[in-house]
């Protein structure tokens, strides 16, 4: 019925779907759309690595956003730059010479868009095979540091003071922003990554009422979005990053709607 | 009359700087099982800050705590909830320890909030939120409260009623309570041991010997000194949880 390729990317879209939905949530709750930004921007170099050391692109990705999230932990310590700022140097800097390295690399064929935007073609089966075990994984340690990532996103010092030993949670929590941004590149392609984290969270909140039902409400909405988005991507050949934002964006504008009519039922 | 192991807190000449300034600085005190410490100064006097040095909060202090439980209810002074995050009464309760929902209800009806438990935390009043605060950290049972000024906003009838109600937590679950006030009418008279803070320690005892000190007249005026006698005040009604009118 489908060419295989499309099945792939199906498979591919709907398990990163799975794990950008609760990430996303606190993507929002913790007002991190920027840093997850900075991440994605630095995916650039981790690519980069991949093709010169013959490495899996998500794996290099990881690394190397894991270390850029390091640096801009060290970073914040060492300099008093707004964090914005810092994020912006870093993000851009590290964009900036990704673009450079790959100029080098005249000996491989680059698809460009195909990083920035994702590609439905790009996935293989190793690539589905990581992101579903590094899906699972990344949801397991999620829920695993719950409650202390959840508390201290209330309210740092009474999760502190409690004994839940919030920085650890938000140390974990950097590395799991790392590795979704890695599984979901070739999918959503770099540029796009923090929409699919953002827009599905913000439109589940608009329709949510406990944290629980906005985390499932996001996953849904990412998997309709993924589902809506790649069907479209295939019928009107266009980039797959996009077209699924654009689905995430409408179901968003949707939701308005319902935030709309709770607002008129509260007066 | 304080065996070894009854305390739950202990503050050695604890102090906290920020930026090369001292919030706060030289404080000894002591919190034990079945007694309320409570802390009492001016603003900006370091109160707040000696609450989070005792809960470990801060970490590079000077001095050292040593602390001796791990089972702490913790009432900040400030908490704002961003809209992002929907948050019912229920979930906040669950916040950082798995508690039973007959434990949940126990704490918000002693509280007077159970008819809010369904209700979104960025919809309450400030007395409302102050009181599910309240509730929250005494439905984990904890064996050392720490109230940062626990009655903020809560009318005046509601408010007696809460000290009350934290004396007898006291007696009853035989915690340990750190208590940051501003209000010495009621704080004076259940209170085990005041600590008068002004960025150190300029005073501490019972409120007897708290209010007699100089010092602290100077800082709160003769009139302070003189409302030691229990606070008494006849109603012909009190209200329930709910602020039903009981005729007595």
């Amino acid at each position: 019925m489908f060419d295989d390729f499309f099945i792939r990317a199906l498979f591919a879209g709907i398990g990163i779907a799975f794990v950008t939905g609760p990430l996303g949530c606190f993507v929002v709750w913790r007002r991190l759309s920027y840093f997850g930004d900075t991440l994605a921007h630095s995916a650039l170099l981790g690519v980069t690595m991949a093709y010169t050391l013959d490495l899996n692109i998500a794996i290099s990705v990881f690394l190397i956003s894991s270390v850029i999230a390091l640096i801009l932990i060290q970073l914040q310590k060492k300099t008093n730059l707004p964090g914005d700022a810092l994020l912006g140097l870093l993000a851009h800097s590290s964009l900036a010479v990704g673009l450079v390295v790959i100029g080098f690399l005249t000996f491989i064929r680059f698809d460009i868009m195909g990083l920035l935007f994702g590609d439905i073609l790009a996935v293989t089966t190793d690539d589905l095979l990581i992101i579903w075990t590094g899906g699972a994984l990344i949801l397991l340690v999620l829920k695993l540091i719950w409650k202390p990532l959840f508390a201290s996103t209330v309210n740092y010092e009474l999760a502190e003071a409690e004994g839940l030993n919030p920085d650890r949670a938000k140390a974990i929590f950097t590395i799991l922003m790392a590795a979704v941004i890695a599984i979901s590149i070739k999918i959503v392609g770099l540029l796009l990554i923090t929409g699919m984290l953002i827009i599905p969270a913000a439109m589940a909140r608009n329709i949510s009422d406990s944290p629980q039902k906005m985390v499932i409400f996001s996953i849904i909405g990412g998997l309709l979005s993924v589902v809506l988005g790649l069907y479209s991507s295939l019928e009107f050949n266009t980039s797959s990053g996009p077209s699924i934002i654009a689905a995430s964006l409408a179901l968003f504008i949707l939701s308005l709607f319902k935030i709309k009519q709770s607002i008129k039922l509260k007066n | 009359m304080s065996s070894e192991n009854s305390k739950l807190v202990k503050l050695n000449n604890a102090g906290f700087k920020q930026n090369d300034k001292w919030l706060v600085e030289g404080v000894s005190l002591t919190v034990e099982k079945g007694k309320i410490v409570t802390l009492i100064g001016p603003n900006g006097s370091g109160k707040s800050t000696t609450a989070k040095i005792a809960l470990g909060i801060y970490k590079n202090i000077e001095g050292s705590v040593e602390k001796y439980t791990n089972k702490v209810g913790y009432v900040p002074q400030k908490i704002s909830i961003d809209w992002t995050l929907p948050l019912r009464v229920y979930d906040f309760m669950l916040l950082t320890e798995n508690i039973k929902d007959e434990a949940i209800d126990e704490a918000l009806t002693l509280t007077g909030v159970i008819h809010l438990k369904n209700k979104n935390l960025g919809n309450l009043s400030g007395g409302e939120f102050q009181r599910v605060l309240i509730a929250r950290a005494i439905s984990k049972k904890p064996e050392l409260l720490v109230l940062d000024e626990p009655v903020q906003g809560v009318d005046y009838t509601g408010e007696i009623a809460l000290y009350e109600l934290i004396k007898r937590i006291s007696d009853t679950l035989n915690c340990g309570i750190l208590l940051i006030s501003h209000d010495l009418h009621t704080v004076m008279t259940a209170t085990d041991h005041v600590v008068c803070l002004n960025g150190h320690v300029c005073c501490s005892g019972s409120p007897m010997d708290v209010a007699k000190n100089n010092e602290y007249k100077s800082l709160f005026g003769e009139q302070a000194s003189q409302i030691l006698s229990v606070y008494e005040h006849k109603h012909d009604h009190v209200h329930s949880d709910e602020g039903e009118i009981k005729k007595n």
